[in-house]
């Protein structure tokens, strides 16, 4: 028992820091770039995205093995998976409008976005490529929303900070940021000591 | 005749003036995932080229058959049934580079080039033109995949191809090859497409063509198709 949690955990800090999804693996990269202008908006995205990863690794490894492994149709797990996904957001979105109007309120304009979101598939791909179990595939998946919103709301504040700095013309914008990200990446590499 | 001068036109916009990566900058994870070296790049570009030439004929020859109401989700699924095909025969023949693509290959499946162009072209024209659609647009993202690879092979390991280039005094700079060194190329990219525009600005020149697409603001993408849409079209609904 608690050699199965001390694998959960080291899997948390696994996907969370030491193979972050944004800045090693480069999923859910237009997210983490366009809608990191404000921590507030940064961290509603990243409320959402942990949500959504959560639950879809959990239906994604739930289909694979009670549909497709008995059924012997492993190879149209990309099919299954990206409309599963696409479904699960809008039934939630649905869901969310319907009975929690306040959570719906805080998320609600993160959620479509979230649809074609490859950090989902990738997630969801992943547990398949590695063979988790159901329960392992949903503290992965979870792991790695997690890792994305700590990247998302770091990136957010530095760009707060950086809105007033006077930046070359050509760099303003999308350079700029994407040199933060990079010196962020810099910065996740430390974590590969970790485990 | 002017049905040939319209495939090469298809080709040259898909090459050229609207290249995927350096004029509309869509696609962009799989850009920065696989071109730690200029044969990933290559071998992406041209997987990616496949499905989108192929799933461009079939939206388009289905394109009166598909309801407008449901016609993403019908997009996904034939796109993702080519990535499937393409899974297959890589896994298959070319295990090498299957292995180094890992991932990456399914993803294909969510790359904004792809449904983007089902979007933009695809269901609106015929089968032809949409085919050498494809295959213009898949050319770009080809070229502009291998050259970044090659770029980042260059300082990360001083070889192109695998062939070594640089003198044996060269110290790679190893951090160009790891995550890192892929936000910087491409910061660099962005930075010189940004100095283009200005300077085409200047000189009055219409740079409207030049987008910053998905890396921009996710918001404002709709035009190339990727983030906005939602899996059915639910304004009618709301509109009750």
């Amino acid at each position: 028992m608690l050699a199965q949690v001390k694998d959960l955990l080291l899997l948390v800090i696994g996907s969370a820091l030491v193979s972050n999804v944004v800045l090693s693996q480069f999923l859910g990269l237009c997210p983490f770039l366009g809608v990191s202008k404000k921590v507030e908006t940064a961290a509603g995205m990243g409320t959402a995205v942990i949500f959504v990863i959560t639950l879809a690794s959990g239906v994604a490894g739930v289909i694979y093995k009670f549909i497709l492994t008995p059924l012997h149709i492993e190879y149209l797990q990309t099919i299954v998976f990206i409309l599963v996904i696409a479904a699960l957001v809008q039934f939630v979105e649905m869901f969310l409008k319907k009975f929690m109007k306040s959570l719906y309120e805080a998320l609600g304009v993160y959620l479509p976005l979230i649809t074609t979101n490859c950090a989902v598939l990738g997630v969801a791909l992943t547990n398949v490529q590695l063979e988790y179990g159901i329960l392992t595939g949903i503290v992965n998946g979870f792991a790695t929303a997690l890792g994305f919103t700590i990247s998302i709301i770091i990136l957010a504040g530095i760009r707060e900070k950086m809105a007033y700095n006077d930046i070359p013309e050509s760099f303003k914008g999308m350079p700029i940021v994407l040199l933060t990200a990079g010196l962020m990446a810099i910065a996740f590499c430390g974590f590969s000591g970790l485990l | 005749m002017s049905k040939q001068s319209s495939a090469g036109e298809r080709l040259i916009n898909g090459i050229i003036k609207e290249n995927p990566t350096f004029v509309l900058t869509l696609g962009m994870c799989p850009t920065l995932a696989v071109t730690t070296s200029a044969m990933n790049g290559l071998g992406m570009g041209l997987t990616t080229m496949v499905v989108l030439a192929l799933s461009n004929m079939i939206i388009s020859a289905l394109r009166n058959v598909i309801p407008d109401k449901v016609r993403i989700p019908a997009f996904i699924v034939i796109i993702a049934s080519f990535v499937t095909v393409m899974q297959l025969l890589l896994q298959g023949f070319l295990p090498s580079l299957y292995d180094s693509l890992g991932i990456y290959i399914p993803l294909i499946v969510v790359n904004c080039i792809i449904l983007g162009r089902a979007e933009a072209y695809a269901s609106k024209n015929p089968v032809i033109p949409s085919l050498f659609d494809g295959i213009g647009m898949g050319l770009g993202f080809s070229l502009a995949l291998t050259c970044i690879g090659a770029v980042r092979e260059i300082l990360g390991a001083g070889e192109v191809f695998g062939f070594r280039i640089m003198p044996d005094s060269y110290v790679p700079f190893s951090i160009f090859v790891m995550a890192p060194g892929a936000f910087f190329v491409l910061a660099t990219l962005t930075a010189i497409q940004n100095k283009i525009k200005i300077n085409g600005e200047k000189k009055g020149k219409d740079m409207s063509r030049i987008q910053s697409g998905c890396s921009e603001d996710c918001f404002s993408c709709g035009k190339a198709g990727c983030c906005e849409h939602k899996f059915y079209d639910t304004d009618e609904k709301e509109g009750k």
